[in-house]
């Protein structure tokens, strides 16, 4: 009988459309295995009923002759950052809990149109904010990772979509959605060993997605190869009107284009991103990401991001900005959480609401947020931080002169324990290093598995593309892929 | 334009007034959100999943409205900015389901222009002054809290939340309350003939914020004081006055004036402190990243500029070019709702001076009396038209026009139909008339004698007599004819 939490995207789709199995049959067996998995925490609320609607549905499409869609009979789950209709959506946090959308993301309702089905709503961070899923509201989720040193102390999934890594590394589903705001798909990806894709800013409709940072927020698939992010990325992606920052153009055939051959292709290694006490395993792990590109045909040449060291700080700025507004909704009026103690006015109410509905991590960025936009600070912080954004975007345009594509590590360091980091928000944000500055430009940037650091952990690999060419990132991805020849999983102790 | 002074005890202070005044946009749906806009609805029925801000949630532009805005400030020969954008302003408040509101600090829409205005518009000889703009934005209005439905608590109707809204901000160029009233009548004009806001102050499509100061006349800018949400001409001439006032009288008691929001109570025709320094809002303007940037291409603005009707300068040139009294030209122009009717009676092919005079006199005096304005006048431009008709091609005489009015206002009647039906056609058959001035002339023959002994004014009598014989249905111009030949 077939494993099926062993099979891909594409094998299930492949699978449930040459009859060899019933979309109906994966979804049940998923089911069981996410519900069998709650050691991990990975998901908030299961929704078995969901997928197996879905796949019945398939199926019957598929018994009457109709065609099937880019992702059909494939169960996955949904970052409960995506608004689902009917079905609770919390972003993690304790002020949205109980919150039931009337209505569904245009993204979710892309991946349902092409035949997804839901197992359930995976755990975060809350509201996005965070590199290790220990700031969600309904508790940490675990990594299926552990190291080799016969330990078992609890790993970081990596964060915001740590519920999405956690679950797919754990085989509890073949792909997650995931959003990334400064490395929220790409890390989590990295620790646990899996791929996935941020697009160019534009591809993915925002509405209906939970907003952390609005110009930086972009939605994107997480699978376990490059061909099950390709498809799914189709699936998500398209010109939505309801968001004026979509992109209007086609969807490219990302998963037809695909071409590990990059012959021709020179990609750009920035000496910027070799900081002073780099990760040994790290430095390693890029080092043969560079040897395999060339076995591909591809031509490495040096470049210089000159303003790397300033986007993290701009980075920091920028997004609690922007939180700080986006979040200001939240304020027990009209759904969530409402805290209105005796005898309280409005202003009470906002108060109490909001102090007790948010997260320490949250408060700490609506309170930077606040901060960096108030009368007196506004130039130094928040202009100074565009310029800055500014700069960076230009670094990569002048670096598109002499290459197609950069590679560098995802993360600084293979995933840490739960609770190492905790103390110090400022070495946890330092975890977004690499995965800032495209985010920051707008730019197509994946996370492929590049090795095991020393303690037996996964790291991972960065390819960072032109706006709009997903196709060569893809491609790149692809290449590292069938030469990293990495195989390894995570010991099922769950 | 006009000496406005207060005379305080250390001498005479002049007022310095800016207004910023914000106008409803017209449009039939919101400025991000594809709700309804429509006044006077149920609470809470024209909201979208955007207007209640629920997470998730995006702003689209309205096109409509950035036209709109566009338009007027073409209107009012306003810089109009290729590029603009929208700025998040945040702030709590119940009525304010983002946090904040979506407008435009750095980069209005609009930017400088100027309106010319006039102390009494419908006076041509009346010294006229120009008022410069400095911007127009737009943004979103904000809900409305209903704090008289429930012993403790208030409820929010956010049919208004996401209103677009143009605000309009003029320099302090104003300097008596008189000023400021005829720059809010020539801009609220200016508004209706574009049909970029309706000007309904008492629905609250526009109202205006006042901000005033007071120095020695020619000296250095007081400082200045914003009087919020006023919502009628009137109250805000009443709000300058004491506003004025107090500031005089606070300086000259030693006192200073701070730099403060207040409110206008018109029932105590005064204003008040609306908030404190201590909870003065810092709102963290930024760009709003839900948004790009707005740009505006030659076509659209073309199509702008295309759109805009005969604005009241223009046209009040025009109809004194047609022959109109100045006088005329200027009543008919000052407002957009006049000019229309006019407009749409001179389609009718009435003659420009005959329908003028006609409208002027006649239909102002009975909507006057009958209380009603011209919207709700009880006779269309189509039937005025017809009765002006059957007075120029001679049907019936102006006297009997007259009468022919009266009907129409009360029964609503075609003027023709009334004409036919109590016989009023005015007669041109010299026999008929001849046979009574022949009588009148016999019993009046001590008149006629006095008349040809040089009495002219008696004409007048006989003119009145045959008329009255005739019923006024005869022809004027044929019974002074007539006359004079049997006179003599």
């Amino acid at each position: 009988m077939t494993d099926f939490s062993r099979l891909g995207v594409a094998a299930i789709r492949d699978g449930v459309a040459d009859g060899a199995f019933k979309a109906v049959e994966v979804a049940e067996a998923l089911n069981a295995r996410v519900s069998a998995a709650k050691a991990l925490n990975a998901f908030i609320l299961e929704t078995p009923e969901k997928a197996i609607e879905a796949a019945q549905a398939v199926d019957a499409d598929r018994a009457a002759g109709k065609p099937l869609g880019k992702m059909a009979g494939v169960p996955i789950g949904m970052k409960d950052l995506f608004c689902t209709e009917g079905v609770q959506t919390t972003a993690a946090s304790h002020i949205l809990d109980g919150f039931v959308p009337t209505y569904e993301s245009t993204v979710s309702a892309n991946l349902w149109k092409a035949g997804a089905g839901m197992l359930g709503k995976l755990n975060m961070d809350q509201f996005a904010m965070g590199s290790s899923n220990e700031t969600s509201y309904f508790g940490n989720v675990i990594s299926p990772w552990r190291r080799n040193d016969g330990g078992n102390a609890a790993l970081a999934p990596g964060g915001s979509s740590g519920g999405s890594s956690s679950a797919i590394a754990a085989r509890l589903c073949p792909a997650a959605t995931g959003t990334d705001t400064g490395g929220s798909i790409r890390q989590p990806a990295a620790f646990v060993g899996i791929s996935g894709i941020k697009p160019t800013y534009g591809r993915c409709s925002r509405w209906g997605v939970v907003a952390f940072a609005s110009s930086l927020d972009q939605a994107g698939p997480m699978a376990r190869d490059v061909r099950d992010c390709a498809i799914m990325l189709e699936a998500m992606a398209g010109f939505d009107p309801k968001d004026s920052t979509s992109l209007d153009l086609p969807v490219p055939a990302w998963e037809a284009g695909l071409n590990s051959d990059l012959k021709g292709k020179r990609i750009g290694i920035p000496k910027e991103y070799r900081l002073d006490g780099i990760d040994e395993d790290i430095a390693k792990m890029w080092d043969n990401g560079i040897a395999w590109l060339i076995d591909a045909g591809a031509e490495i040449v040096d470049i210089s991001l000159p303003h790397t060291k300033y986007a993290l700080p701009a980075y920091y700025i920028i997004a609690p900005a922007e939180a700080s507004s986006n979040l200001a909704r939240y304020d027990g009026v009209r759904f969530g959480l409402r805290d209105l103690p005796e005898g309280a006015g409005l202003q009470d109410m906002y108060a109490a609401t909001r102090a007790a509905g948010f997260g320490e991590e949250v408060r700490r960025r609506i309170m930077i947020g606040t901060y960096v936009l108030s009368a007196g600070f506004y130039d130094a912080y928040y202009t100074q931080a565009q310029k800055v954004r500014a700069l960076i975007a230009r670094d990569f345009d002048n670096a598109w002169a002499n290459c197609d594509l950069i590679l560098a590590p995802t993360a600084p360091s293979a995933a840490f324990g739960l609770g190492e980091k905790n103390a110090d928000p400022l070495s946890m944000y330092l975890n977004d290093v690499f995965a800032v500055p495209a985010s920051l430009a707008g730019l197509p940037a994946m996370s492929v598995p590049g090795g095991l650091s020393k303690e037996g952990l996964p790291t991972g690999l960065q390819i960072i593309g032109k706006a709009l060419d997903e196709q060569a990132v893809l491609n790149a991805g692809l290449a590292i892929e069938q030469r990293s020849g990495f195989t390894a999983e995570a010991a099922e102790w769950w | 334009m006009s000496e406005y002074r207060i005379q305080g005890n250390t001498g005479e202070w002049e007022v310095v007034i800016g207004l910023e005044v914000h106008a409803q946009v017209t449009s039939e749906s919101k400025l991000f959100s594809s709700s309804s806009t429509g006044f006077g609805a149920e609470p809470n029925s024209h909201v979208s999943l955007v207007d209640a801000a629920m997470p998730g949630m995006l702003p689209v532009p309205n096109r409509e409205c950035l036209r709109q805005a566009v338009r007027t400030g073409m209107a009012i020969n306003a810089q109009i900015n290729r590029w603009s954008r929208f700025d998040r302003k945040n702030y709590f408040y119940a009525d304010l389901p983002q946090g904040y509101q979506i407008s435009q600090l750095y980069h209005p829409i609009v930017g400088e222009g100027e309106i010319e205005v006039t102390l009494n518009e419908k006076d041509p000889d009346s010294p006229t002054k120009k008022i410069g703009i400095e911007r127009i934005h737009v943004e979103q209005d904000a809900g409305k809290l209903m704090h008289d439905q429930h012993p403790t608590m208030s409820f929010v109707d956010l049919n208004r939340s996401g209103v677009a809204l143009m605000e309009i901000v003029s320099r302090p160029d104003m300097r008596s309350p008189q000023e400021a009233g005829a720059y809010v009548k020539k801009l609220r004009s200016i508004l209706r003939y574009v049909g970029s806001c309706d000007g309904n102050m008492e629905q609250g499509s526009m109202r205006a914020d006042v901000n005033v100061s007071v120095r020695k006349p020619g000296g250095e800018l007081g400082t200045r004081t914003e009087t919020k949400n006023v919502n009628s001409i009137r109250f805000m001439m009443q709000a300058i006055e004491y506003e004025a006032q107090r500031q005089v009288d606070l300086i000259e008691s030693g006192g200073a004036v701070v730099q403060e929001t207040r409110l206008f109570d018109a029932n105590k025709m005064e204003t008040r402190p609306m908030r404190s320094k201590e909870d003065a809002h810092d709102y963290r303007y930024f760009p709003d990243p839900d948004l790009l940037p707005v740009e505006l291409d030659d076509a659209f603005l073309e199509e702008c500029r295309a759109s805009l009707p005969e604005l009241p300068d223009a046209k009040r040139a025009r109809y004194e070019s047609l022959g109109l009294t100045a006088y005329n030209a200027a009543v008919l122009t000052a407002e957009a709702e006049t000019a229309f009717w006019f407009e749409d009676l001179l389609a009718q092919g009435v003659d420009a001076r005959q329908g003028s005079n006609w409208l002027m006199s006649e239909l102002f005096g009975a909507l006057n009396k009958l209380g009603k304005t011209l919207d709700e006048s009880p006779v269309s431009p189509k039937q005025a038209a017809e009765l002006l008709r059957l007075v120029s091609d001679g049907t019936i005489s102006g006297s009997i026009a007259k009468q022919v009015f009266e009907i129409m206002l009360e029964t609503g009647q075609a003027a023709s139909a009334i004409v036919e039906e109590k016989g009023l056609k005015q007669t041109s058959d010299t026999g008929a008339i001849e046979a009574e001035i022949a009588k009148i002339m016999a019993a009046n023959e001590d008149k006629v004698a006095e008349y040809r002994s040089g009495k002219d004014k008696l004409f007048g009598f006989f003119v009145g007599q045959t008329m009255k014989a005739m019923q006024g249905k005869a022809n004027p111009q044929i019974i002074n004819d007539l006359l004079k030949k049997a006179l003599g």
